[in-house]
């Protein structure tokens, strides 16, 4: 027998507390916000300067034993961290150091890595450094620039294609639901201070892409049905609509999910940020397009007639009557 | 029903063909890169047995295109580079003076004697006696000037002369600068690659970024260290004539003259002439020798300008020191023992075989116009990449089954159907990649893991879509039709904005978030039409064969 996630007819009431949801999407994102600005993101060396240094060694790592050996060589702030990784053989241990950017210097220097290596043997004598990167401050304030420009120029352009392919008001649904999306995901790398860094603005970029994915398969829906059932109203019409997806939403949701959870767990360590991040992103991105972008559309309702010519579609009191 | 047209069946099947043929040689990499590389080497170098029997590891008529292993992957050093553009205004300055000066001789009468006073490098400040003579002096440096050669500078001049008092200030105009700039930066692009290719190592990435940046990037070298040492010394080459020799670093030089330390000996130093007589970029050869004593070192050959300006120097200075300076250091300060016609010399130092060897690629291949600034620098291990690589690819086969199963337990035989598709797509995808030669970095890897999850999204779209059309029942063909002309724009508006998402990630990213991009971009175009088409095809021919009274989707 065919399995079933969701049962063939489902008449699930999505907006008796839709009230509720969309207060809690709110205070979330203040939380969210709130974390950003006091605690701050975990920036990587993309968007900082500075030098991180992943190093390999067959005896375990001692973080402070090799603070010690750095201690002499002046470098000012640095931060070790053991990596863990189910994946990794017995003798196969990794850090990661993380150094400040130095004074009126672009990127480190190899004698400073040399440095740095043969302080770290005195610990542990095998030591090697499997990689080695290094922003210098000029270019990591640049990339911070052109990545919040790129997620910028993302949803507005979304903004715009949705517009043009429905209405004013679905579009302002998918793009507030977007930012929603964007600020938990941005809320939670704070929290949880992840390191976030090039790569994470991709994976935010995809949680864009995929939210709007989800938002536009209920939307389409949506608009199909307020032409099918042009006197109903327009709460039951969402609820129809989002009832008839739920089926794709889910099975969608959950084979994407499958594959980043495969990703997630024997992917290695240097990807496990950004698939978290895009796991994370499925996850509310599911969430908002119903429980936020439809709820919005609710509340900012939406024209009625498409046969005629619209001459009042911004009014929200022209559509209700038809 | 469910017809489909002979030509769209051929169309269809025949990309299908022609993405899986471009995918084959992926599935054999180390064999037909090696026969890649066997190729290319018997292309430059000739033909040997052992070559040979290399490139017969992959027939030749199959494609040989493979998709390119990110540094991340592969391993590698990554250099972005700035080009000091500012340099070259200095340089250029500094070589007027003389012009200036001999211009200015003649007119001695009004504008009295003239000096060179020191300014900051961006501009030259030259003193006369006569204050009078200003309009007169202007106007001689004006003539020195020349039109700017640029599309956007067209029409301007290159000089800017302004004067004061009894000073004149000349500085390069806003045109000339950036005409200057562009040349510079075009110079250092290519001269980097002359120097990595002499190296030869495997499809080194050499690109210019915004106006004045290089990123380079070489798979399989050891560290930037090493990176830099091949691109990163200038091996700017000048002869200058020597004013004086002592101990002293901070000795006071006079205007127009500079304190440069010995290359070999400790704590001494020369004072020079600012203006060389000839530079680097007027050699046409370079190659290591040996000089008379076995030691090893350079031997040189100018251009025709540069052989008359040598020679004319030599002739008139014969029984005074002369200084060959590389990278600010004196390498040698030989007496001009007579007059150097031909336009060849020889310069001997304390090098060792390796650095002559290296010192003649450098001059050779031209100097660097301008110094080079890194601003950012990555080395990754090899065996990183490699363990990176292993990693995707356990959780690439993971991901694949796990949605393959899932899409058989709740479709049947439809989701068979999508479950080809999705591996022709994947197929396709990587056919795509290795025909337009793109790079796959382990973002990359995830975004195609994520394609695949979201691949079978058009497909169940279409089959949700169906499940709905046979309740309200009109028989199996019609709502297989119907499932797929209403889940199209649904389909086509979802992917569309995804699209655009992928394309603003490729104008805006770069490196690992670009390929992503790229990957993301392609599975989505792959995986739209191996879900529609593909499956489409699959379902009607299936459906014409068993002719079913009902389905099950």
């Amino acid at each position: 027998m065919r399995m079933r996630l969701v049962p063939d007819y489902t008449n699930w009431d999505f907006f008796g507390r839709s009230k509720l949801w969309l207060g809690i999407s709110g205070v979330m994102m203040v939380i969210a916000l709130i974390s950003f600005f006091v605690q701050g993101l975990n920036y990587g060396i993309d968007f900082r300067g500075g030098t991180t240094i992943r190093t390999v060694s067959a005896q375990p790592v001692d973080v402070g034993a090799y603070r010690d050996a750095l201690q002499p060589l002046n470098l000012g702030d640095v931060s070790i961290t053991e990596v863990f990784d189910p994946n990794f053989a017995e003798d196969h241990n990794v850090s990661m150091i993380r150094i400040q950017a130095q004074d009126e210097e672009e990127a480190i220097t190899a004698d400073a890595t040399e440095q740095v290596r043969q302080a770290l043997a005195t610990v542990a004598p095998d030591i090697t450094f499997a990689s080695v990167e290094s922003v210098g401050p000029k270019v990591s304030g640049e990339l911070i620039q052109t990545a919040v420009i790129a997620v910028v120029l993302a949803i507005g352009a979304v903004l715009i294609y949705i517009w043009l392919r429905f209405e004013w008001q679905f579009a302002a649904g998918a793009v507030l639901a977007l930012v929603h999306d964007v600020v938990l995901t941005i809320g939670v790398f704070s929290e949880v201070q992840i390191k976030f860094d090039l790569a994470i603005i991709a994976a935010l970029l995809t949680i864009v892409g995929y939210s709007l994915n989800d938002t536009v398969v209920v939307f389409d829906r949506v608009r199909e049905n307020l032409v099918k059932y042009k006197k109903m109203e327009l709460k039951e019409v969402l609820n129809i609509s989002i009832n008839e997806t739920l089926s794709r939403t889910i099975m969608t949701s959950l084979t994407t999910m499958l594959a980043l959870i495969a990703m997630f767990v024997l992917g290695g360590d240097v990807i496990r940020g950004f698939v978290f991040a895009m796991m994370w992103g499925i996850f509310v991105g599911t969430y908002s397009s119903i429980f936020v972008a439809s709820a919005l559309l609710l509340r900012f309702g939406v024209k009625r007639d498409w046969t005629r010519p619209d001459a009042n579609s911004g009014n929200q009191y022209a559509n209700i009557d038809a | 029903m469910l017809q489909i047209d002979l030509w769209k069946r051929v169309v269809i099947w025949g990309l299908v063909a022609l993405g899986i043929f471009y995918a084959l040689p992926n599935a054999f990499y180390s064999r037909v890169e090696m026969h890649n590389d066997a190729v290319k080497t018997i292309e430059k170098q000739g033909s040997t047995p052992e070559l040979e029997a290399q490139a017969a590891l992959w027939p030749s008529f199959l494609p040989s295109g493979l998709v390119n292993l990110g540094l991340d992957l592969r391993g590698g050093a990554h250099l972005l580079a700035e080009v000091k553009v500012a340099d070259v205004y200095a340089a250029r300055l500094e070589a007027l003076w003389p012009d200036v000066r001999d211009a200015l001789r003649p007119e001695r009468d009004t504008v009295g004697t003239v000096r060179l006073q020191p300014s900051n490098p961006m501009e030259l400040r030259v003193k006369i006696s006569n204050p009078e003579g200003m309009a007169r002096a202007m106007e001689v440096a004006r003539g020195l000037a020349q039109p700017v050669v640029s599309l956007t500078g067209a029409g301007s001049s290159d000089l800017v002369v302004t004067g004061a008092g009894d000073e004149m200030t000349i500085t390069l105009s806003e045109a000339e600068q950036q005409a200057t700039d562009e040349r510079t930066v075009r110079q250092s692009l290519e001269i980097i690659r002359r120097r990595i290719d002499a190296v030869g190592t495997r499809e080194p990435t050499i690109q210019r970024q915004g106006s004045d940046r290089i990123l380079i990037q070489v798979p399989g070298i050891g560290s930037t260290a090493e990176l830099k040492a091949i691109i990163g010394t200038t091996a700017q080459l000048t002869f200058q004539p020597v004013v004086g020799r002592g101990s002293d670093a901070s000795a006071s030089a006079g205007v127009g003259n500079e304190v440069l330390p010995a290359a070999d000996q400790e704590g001494v130093y020369y004072t020079l002439e600012q203006a060389p007589v000839v530079t680097g970029e007027e050699l046409t050869d370079a190659q290591p020798t040996f000089d008379q004593n076995g030691r090893p070192a350079v031997n040189f050959r100018f251009n025709p300008a540069g052989a008359r300006k040598f020679g004319d120097y030599t002739a008139n200075n014969i029984g005074s020191p002369f200084a060959i300076v590389l990278d600010g250091e004196v390498i040698s300060a030989p007496v001009i023992q007579s007059h150097i016609p031909g336009g060849s010399g020889i310069i001997t130092g304390n090098f060792t075989v390796e650095e002559s060897t290296n010192l003649a690629v450098l001059l050779r291949a031209g100097a660097l116009p301008a110094a080079l600034n890194f601003l950012e620098e990555r080395t990754i291990g090899p065996e990183l990449g490699q363990d990176s690589i292993d990693a995707g690819k356990i959780a690439s086969i993971v991901a694949g089954g796990a949605v393959l199963l899932f899409m058989l337990l709740t479709y049947g035989l439809f989701g068979v159907f999508a479950n080809i598709a999705l591996v022709i797509n994947i197929a396709m995808l990587f056919g795509v990649l290795s025909m337009i030669g793109a790079t796959l970095t382990l973002p990359g890897i995830a975004g195609i893991v994520l394609t695949v999850g979201m691949a079978v999204d058009a497909n169940v779209l279409i089959f949700e879509r169906i499940r709905e059309e046979l309740r309200t029942a009109r028989g199996p063909a019609r709502a297989i039709e119907l499932g797929y002309e209403k889940a199209q724009s649904a389909i086509v508006d979802a992917n569309l904005t995804t699209i655009i998402t992928a394309i603003i990630l490729f104008v805006m990213g770069s490196g690992p978030v670009r390929g992503f991009a790229i990957t993301l971009g392609l599975g989505i175009v792959t995986s739209v039409f191996t879900a529609i088409f593909v499956t489409r095809i699959m379902i009607a021919m299936w459906f014409h064969r068993t002719r079913p009274k009902t389905i099950e989707v």
